[in-house]
């Protein structure tokens, strides 16, 4: 390919700090207003900075030149197709947004008398509400602030649960194909992960966990599962594993990052399990903001509700005519405690709140329906020509939300790895699925194309995938040095990482 | 589609969930709503709660009304920050990892240590992770910490003690400062960490390098929570000697949001580098040797290292740390320095007036940045009520958290503060004061309390 350097690739990045230049600013700040004295009369002199930090000087519109050139160098959800499996990129409803702006709630003190936050108390009760019905399970915990947190509290919950009843359990169970927070967690909750290993049809291999509920007797504190799993497949022996983990005295933890595959057509509590955990900034479209803000609610069952977090968000029934109230519980003595500061990531409920009522209870069974319909005819697409040959499914079966293929055979029979594939699929405007994972399938890229993409993207994105592979049948070398028309080209991730720069040198 | 996929209907589909597991009904959720039904009812809720638009709000503990610039908003609202995902693909994320590198550049020279990471949660679960790092550090399991430190990191770092079999010692305050007898005497060979605030959460300004001597003479890391605001004025953690420094970035950019989403920074030492926890963007070239940005150091963490990462964090708060570094490069180096002895100037002004009512007395003598602490005569929920009725949050009651301080009220002042609000507060409190010695009627004081006209 010939290689004209792109304007934007011909455009060195610059940081904001190298462009710089002293006594420039943006901000004018108003005066004091009030008599001033000496700093170091109010404050002893060496508890004082002698110098400024040096952060950027410089003006309003090279503030926003700056950014908007550095949005110029993202892609992102709003450009283009981003089936990223296990992340759920679905589109974010602008509404969301601008009901999260309202002063009332983007200009409330956390820490203001509940009495004079009455309707946040209460839009959180309801968001509360409207998770346990979609978990079916009775209460839940706005608190943990992403999946991951959620993971930890209900593991800590867990822990909990167990010394209460005079145990001290130490081994976690969790599938060979479980996301990698999953075992993360499990170690910072101080206990040890032992691994369950994934059947022929792509669920829990049921000689297998019994084998390591027997190996580990009375260790067993909780096993994680997600369900649909991480190869997009239901576990149809769910209940059985259930009934084999209760009998064992252990906890049912779900993890949540593919709820959008069952919204309003199976809940977790109904499959057994005690905590789950909610990621709103997937299933419940809050913008994933390049990593972040998100949130991670947890549902329990009633054995479990006793340890949830402090404060606990409560409606108080009418006493004396003015109508229920709402109100934070703090008077929980079996609580595990705070995960965080304050009550959780405020501005992420009232936008998943406004997803919700938006889409009803018919709305949200929809929207999994088209995700599993979506997920589905990809995948079908997928298994046509020569992406069906190179790029196999790696279990075959209806999927749910999303799908795993295995670029093995395409690695060998083209020399390309699944990470050439995905690069080469830049140049398309796609953003790649998830690759590399999970870690059984070999050159794994797990595809979860969500309710909101078109019949006509996932054909584009199929055409894509198709074209790329005949390219390679004639010239391999094409995707293996992709891409060659974004920003910046292959980066090398290992320096980056065998000698850090982490900040500017100023 | 059903036909390329080869099903006569969507329950084909469904039918790998056990009959018994499928939902017989539709949940219990109302229908659905077209977008004006959804903002009206949204609007009603808001319109509910006295935020800082309706109330002039003194609040602070952790959380501050600062000035969030327009510029923030329009940078902050762009789709190409707002909607895509962590960036795995760095190649098409160019726009996001830099960010990241400018916001850690801009956190390591408020705190004037060498790494930032890319921001975590928020607060309290930033001085939680801290202990992790600290045990990963030293190979020791015990935490001492002052009560300064603000009482929802404490009780954060309790909470996730429990999973790090850990033990967590309190050290006291005395005249509104950490209790340094108490400190060196608390900390030993087996401390892993020694957390302090500074501020501390009653607003007072500590010395953190001779209190953090004690942690360096036994070998434990000091862990310094700080509010970023004071940096232009105070002396950084860095040059306290502090091995971590900390805090909750939401005063730099981010709204009040009824406590979240806002962000935790998180800064150390080049030592510790390989056990930080979360994102860290790192500056290397492509294949044609040009500047680009990637996630650096990635095998610390989870999706890499699973059970043997540094810390179990994913999704953080990036769109949060975007809008603090726009901020930031707003304020400028001189307008950061300034802004920070505004408010020194101000909490000075308003610490004098404020005492000069009748009945009001200072909590605490020790010197303090933007926030500090006051004994009422009169019943501080009370004072609270009356003040709400003119318009004023007046305050953090210290009663919540401290027993010993219930007659203890923190106010927090920011630039959004003027002097004329802080006279009007004055008023205030001698008014709810005076009532209070007046009257023992409780005439309608426990009504629910009505809104005032914006100001």
């Amino acid at each position: 390919m010939a290689l004209t350097e792109t304007p934007m690739q011909a455009e060195r990045a610059q940081t904001v700090f190298e462009k710089s230049k002293p006594g420039r600013r943006a901000a004018a700040l108003p005066e004091a207003g009030v008599p001033e004295k000496p700093l170091d009369e109010l404050i002893p002199e060496k508890l004082l900075r002698s110098e400024p930090p040096r952060l950027p000087e410089i003006a309003e519109p090279e503030i926003v030149r700056h950014y908007n050139r550095l949005s110029r160098r993202n892609f992102d959800l709003d450009s283009g197709f981003y089936p990223l499996g296990s992340c759920t990129m679905k589109h974010n409803p602008r509404l969301n947004e601008r009901v999260a702006a309202l002063p009332g709630h983007a200009r409330l003190h956390p820490a203001q008398d509940p009495r004079r936050a009455q309707g946040a108390l209460e839009l959180m009760w309801l968001l509360q509400e409207s998770l346990s019905e979609i978990c079916g399970l009775p209460h839940v915990s706005l608190q943990p602030s992403a999946g991951s947190h959620g993971e930890l509290a209900g593991l800590l919950l867990t822990r909990a649960y167990h010394a209460d009843r005079g145990e001290q359990r130490t081994k976690v169970l969790a599938p060979d194909t479980s996301h990698g927070t999953n075992p993360a967690s499990v170690t910072m909750a101080g206990y040890e992960v032992v691994k369950v290993a994934t059947n022929e049809r792509g669920g829990v291999e049921m000689d297998d966990l019994r084998a390591k509920l027997a190996e580990n007797d009375g260790e067993v504190a909780c096993l994680m599962l997600t369900n649909p799993n991480t190869l997009g497949v239901f576990d149809e022996n769910i209940a059985e594993i259930a009934a084999l983990i209760h009998e064992a005295g252990g906890t049912l933890y779900y993890d949540g990052a593919n709820l959008n595959a069952v919204m309003g057509h199976s809940r977790p509590g109904d499959m057994g399990f005690d905590i789950v955990h909610v990621n709103l900034h997937k299933s419940f479209s809050q913008p994933h903001g390049g990593g972040g803000p998100g949130a991670g609610p947890i549902a329990v069952s009633d054995r479990i509700e006793p340890f949830l977090p402090r404060p606990q968000v409560v409606r108080r029934e009418d006493s004396n005519g003015h109508g229920p109230s709402y109100g934070l519980d703090f008077e929980r003595p079996k609580s595990i405690g705070r995960l965080r500061g304050f009550q959780g990531n405020f501005g992420v409920f009232v936008r998943s709140y406004a997803y919700i009522l938006s889409l009803g209870a018919d709305g949200l069974a929809e929207a999994s329906e088209i995700a599993v319909l979506n997920a589905n005819y990809l995948k079908a697409r997928l298994a046509q020509g020569r992406a069906g040959k190179h790029l196999p499914i790696a279990f075959d079966r209806h999927c749910m939300h999303e799908f795993v293929l295995s670029g093995r055979p395409m690695k060998r029979e083209l020399g390309l790895a699944t990470l050439d594939l995905a690069k080469r699929l830049l140049d398309f405007g796609f953003h790649p699925p998830t690759v590399y994972f999970p870690l059984l399938v070999d050159e794994a890229l797990m595809v979860e194309p969500t309710e909101t993409e078109t019949k006509e993207s996932l054909d584009a994105f199929a055409d894509a995938v198709e074209q790329i592979l005949a390219e390679a049948e004639a010239n391999p070398d094409l995707a293996k040095n992709a891409p060659y028309t974004t920003p910046v080209r292959r980066l090398d991730e290992v320096r980056a990482t065998r000698h850090p720069v982490v900040r500017q040198q100023l | 589609m059903l036909d390329a996929i080869g099903v006569d209907s969507l329950a084909e589909l469904f039918a790998q969930i056990p009959e018994p597991l499928r939902q017989g009904e539709r949940l219990g959720l109302s229908p659905g709503m077209s977008e004006e039904e959804v903002y009206e009812q949204l609007r009603v809720l808001a319109e509910r709660n006295a935020d800082a638009e309706e109330q002039v709000c003194f609040i602070g503990a952790g959380m501050y009304d600062h000035y969030v610039p327009a510029i923030v908003d329009a940078i902050t609202s762009r789709s190409e920050f707002l909607t895509p995902y962590t960036p795995y693909q760095p190649e098409i994320s160019q726009g996001g990892l830099q960010v990241m590198f400018e916001f850690q550049t801009a956190m390591s020279e408020l705190t004037a240590l060498p790494v930032s990471n890319a921001a975590l949660y928020e607060g309290p679960s930033s001085v939680a992770s801290a202990g992790y790092l600290a045990i990963g550090a030293t190979k020791r399991r015990r935490f001492v910490v002052s009560r300064g430190l603000h009482p929802h990191s404490r009780e954060t770092l309790k909470t996730y003690a429990v999973g790090f079999d850990a033990e967590v010692v309190e050290v006291g305050i005395e005249g509104g400062l950490t209790n340094a007898a108490e400190l060196a005497e608390a900390v030993d060979g087996e401390t892993a960490a020694v957390f302090l605030q500074n501020p501390n959460f009653l607003g007072a300004v500590e010395d953190v390098e001779a209190l953090g001597a004690t942690a360096k003479e036994h070998g434990a890391l000091l862990v310094v929570a700080c509010d970023p605001m004071t940096l232009g004025v105070l002396k950084p953690p860095g040059e306290c000697g502090a091995d971590i420094a900390l805090g909750e970035g939401q005063p730099l950019g981010n709204r009040l949001d009824f406590g979240g989403p806002s962000f935790g920074f998180f800064c150390a030492t080049e030592e510790q580098i390989r056990r930080m926890p979360g994102r860290i963007a790192g500056e290397t070239e492509d294949v044609d040797g040009r500047r680009g940005f990637v996630l650096a150091l990635q095998t610390r963490e989870q999706h890499i290292r699973r059970e043997k990462a540094t810390n179990n964090i994913c999704t953080a708060q990036a769109l949060n740390a975007l809008a603090a570094m726009v901020h930031l490069a707003w304020l400028g180096r001189q307008g950061f320095r300034e802004l920070g002895e505004l408010l020194v100037q101000r909490t000075a002004y308003a610490r004098e007036r404020l005492t000069a009512v009748s009945g009001v007395e200072l909590l605490h003598e020790a010197p303090v940045a933007r926030e500090f602490a006051l004994r009422l005569e009169a019943p501080v929920e009370t004072v609270l009520d009356r003040c709400a009725e003119r318009g004023i949050a007046a305050g953090y009651p210290l009663g919540r958290d401290y027993p010993e301080f219930e007659d203890g009220l923190l106010i927090a002042i920011t630039e959004r503060r003027t002097k004329a609000q802080i006279d009007e507060l004055a008023e205030a409190l001698e008014a709810a004061t005076t009532a209070s010695r007046g009257s023992f009627c409780t005439d309608d004081v426990q009504k629910e309390p009505r809104k005032e006209v914006a100001r």
